[in-house]
């Protein structure tokens, strides 16, 4: 893992003062709220419904047991004993005093975390596939490349007032697990002619105009990554609009000017900056990659995992949903479940995260991921130590074996907690948990994602949820549009609407509808909801959403 | 003929604790029932322009709107209600000394 250099810790320590002294002038009224607004906002302290929030962030999703420790201490000292993990590979602390965060951004800068750039129109944290490092499927590990892009955008002076807010996710396997092409950048580690490189994707994201990225590069040497990002912002600091809010994101500028318009202009830019890249930024890409050594695994026989199988069908069940193949013979990479059915998507308590310490700490090489997807990763687990890890897990409410599954739902926190919402999240998705674990078709079901935004900013990625809902206000009442085929990995689909949304009450039921569909018209029990979905399109479904509309029509 | 003007209180967040406060006729409270009800559009911009000036003690202040039921306020929006109660998915927020 990356720990900080004397420069990284000197920087955050006198970031921290900084800021400490900007919320002690806030206090003491010589700064008005629009004068402190953009001072927090870019040290991640936003302003909710209820309290205060601070996002921390999580880079590439990486944690050591130390720093998931430390998280558990600011949750018990200074919030209400619990985090929220994100979409973004970060957490939130939803109930801050204001006159507490300068102790909790020293008390994170300990274990060398910030809440730096987690809000503001700035490079925001670069987020990874969540088993990097860990998954067969990888073509190199990329948090190093990660890292990198962190320490470059971190204070970097050019992008701190960009038109928008501006997100970069990186992964090193063909199979996409970090939704790259939804972000304004998208980095995807690929070989040519034994080289390494990366296909560079801009121009995609969610939000209330959601766009797939386009390829701007088939191609990029590893080498050139740095100053080709920087002709990338650099063209959207000068050409993307700050005329309007709703069009300022890099998605539009690339849509309005064209691909080719925009690569030439980059490709332009990159000529002239190119030679001031003096190669210091590959000198400490290589220190970088030395922290990021893969650890020494351990070769046995996995005959205790075998016999464990065997005899223990909870266990048995855990393992099948909730394990990923690991690169190296006889290892695993575990996923733990925040969303135990009826339960908070993406929350943990304390307890919690001090037993995932602990456990990262003595079967995992010290190492957990945060997912995109609200969970939690050991990326390297020996087989044979399972056993004892799952049965940890499920005594803290951890061990879930939903992975993948109708229950394992992304919700943003919606109106429960966020001041931008429409309507609430959480409550629809702990309903549809318990709903299903109650009918227990969720195995039957197979892999089928839902996710739930509680406003058109998407922030719960619902335009790639193969089922994905919309909570909206209509005339005062909380209302949830369906949206169908969405999908967030390499094939990348935003998923269509299929029709006027449901209240509150007739949500779950609309749900159930699409679900019992699903199971009559799939062609066989392993054919999973996506590809039934695009083989006969949206109608069987939209016609047992409504039912009326058929009835009128005959 | 303008649109008859329904009863409203100023709204905002405390600074230091960043939860919900609602202006009372001498200062704020942390009770929606306490808040001062306004009733003239002219007197609610002019009590929403005193609490602004606030700055010091409170954040985004509003008007938001409000239903007299038995002489007490009662929110109209659900955005407003979940304000004056807390979120759902735990009993935080005001709801724990309710």
């Amino acid at each position: 893992m990356y720990s900080y250099s004397e420069f990284d810790a000197n920087f955050l320590a006198e970031r921290n003062a900084q800021f400490r002294a900007q919320v002690a002038r806030r206090i003491d009224g010589s700064l008005t709220e629009d004068e402190f607004k953009p001072l927090r906002l870019m040290n991640g302290l936003y302003l909710q419904l209820h309290a205060y929030m601070l996002r921390v962030a999580i880079p590439y999703g990486t944690l050591s047991s130390r720093q998931m420790h430390k998280l558990a201490d600011i949750a018990d000292k200074w919030d209400k004993g619990y985090g929220h993990f994100t979409t973004r590979q970060n957490i939130q602390y939803n109930w801050p005093k204001l006159s507490d965060v300068p102790d909790m951004l020293d008390a994170l800068a300990e274990v060398d975390m910030h809440a730096i750039q987690t809000s503001g129109n700035t490079i925001r944290n670069v987020t990874a596939d969540h088993f990097a490092g860990a998954a067969a499927d990888e073509i190199g590990d990329p948090r190093p490349v990660a890292e990198l892009i962190r320490q470059w955008s971190t204070d970097h002076p050019e992008f701190q007032f960009l038109p928008r807010k501006f997100k970069v996710a990186v992964t090193g396997s063909p199979n996409d697990r970090a939704v790259t092409k939804a972000h304004d950048i998208g980095l995807r580690m690929v070989e040519q002619d034994g080289a390494k490189g990366f296909e560079v994707i801009v121009g995609g994201g969610l939000g209330r105009t959601p766009m797939i990225g386009k390829t701007l590069r088939e191609f990029l040497p590893e080498d050139d990554l740095l100053p080709y990002l920087e002709a990338i912002v650099s063209v959207y600091n000068l050409l993307g609009r700050r005329d309007n809010k709703y069009k300022a994101r890099i998605k539009i500028t690339v849509h309005e000017n064209g691909l080719d318009d925009y690569r030439a202009r980059v490709e332009e830019r990159f000529a002239l900056i190119k030679p001031q890249f003096s190669g210091v930024d590959q000198k400490m890409l290589a220190a970088i990659n030395a922290d990021f050594a893969a650890p020494t695994f351990r070769r046995e026989p996995v005959t205790g995992y075998q016999d464990a199988r065997q005899h223990y069908p909870a266990f048995r069940s855990w393992a099948d949903t909730n394990l990923a193949e690991h690169r190296a013979p006889g290892y695993a990479i575990v996923t733990i479940s925040l969303k135990a059915h009826g339960e908070t998507p993406g929350d943990a308590s304390s307890g919690q995260m001090r037993l995932m310490a602990d456990l990262a700490k003595r079967y995992g090489n010290d190492e957990l991921r945060i997912s995109h997807e609200q969970n939690v990763i050991l990326p390297h687990v020996h087989k044979n130590d399972l056993p004892s890890v799952y049965s940890a897990l499920r005594a803290a409410g951890l061990g879930t074996a939903n992975v993948g599954l109708i229950s394992d739902i992304i919700a943003c926190p919606g109106m429960d907690y966020c001041a931008l919402a429409t309507a609430r999240s959480i409550p629809i998705a702990q309903e549809i948990a318990t709903h299903f674990d109650d009918l227990k078709l969720e195995h039957d079901i197979g892999p089928l994602k839902i996710k739930i935004s509680g406003c058109i900013n998407a922030c719960g990625h619902h335009h790639v949820g193969h089922i994905g809902i919309l909570g909206l206000d209509r005339a005062g009442v909380e209302n949830y549009q369906i949206t169908l085929g969405g999908d967030g990995s390499e094939d990348a689909t935003i998923g269509e609407r299929a029709g006027p949304g449901f209240s509150a009450n007739d949500i779950i039921p609309a749900i159930e509808r699409i679900v019992l569909t699903y199971l009559d018209i799939r062609s066989d029990p392993a054919e999973t909801f996506l590809q039934t979905y695009r083989r006969l399109g949206l109608a069987p479904f939209k016609a047992a959403l409504y039912p009326e509309a058929r009835a009128n029509a005959a | 003929m303008s649109k008859p003007f329904s009863p409203k209180v100023v709204t905002a967040n405390a600074l230091l604790e960043g939860d919900v406060i609602y202006q009372t006729a001498k200062g704020w409270t942390r009770d929606l029932s306490k808040a001062e009800v306004l009733t003239d559009e002219a007197d609610a911009d002019l009590r929403l322009i005193e609490a602004s000036q606030q700055f010091d003690k409170i954040v985004g202040a509003y008007l938001a709107d409000v239903a007299l039921e038995a002489h007490t306020p009662k929110p109209t929006h659900f955005r407003e209600a979940f304000r004056a109660k807390g979120p759902s998915n735990y009993a935080h927020g005001k709801q724990e000394t309710i």
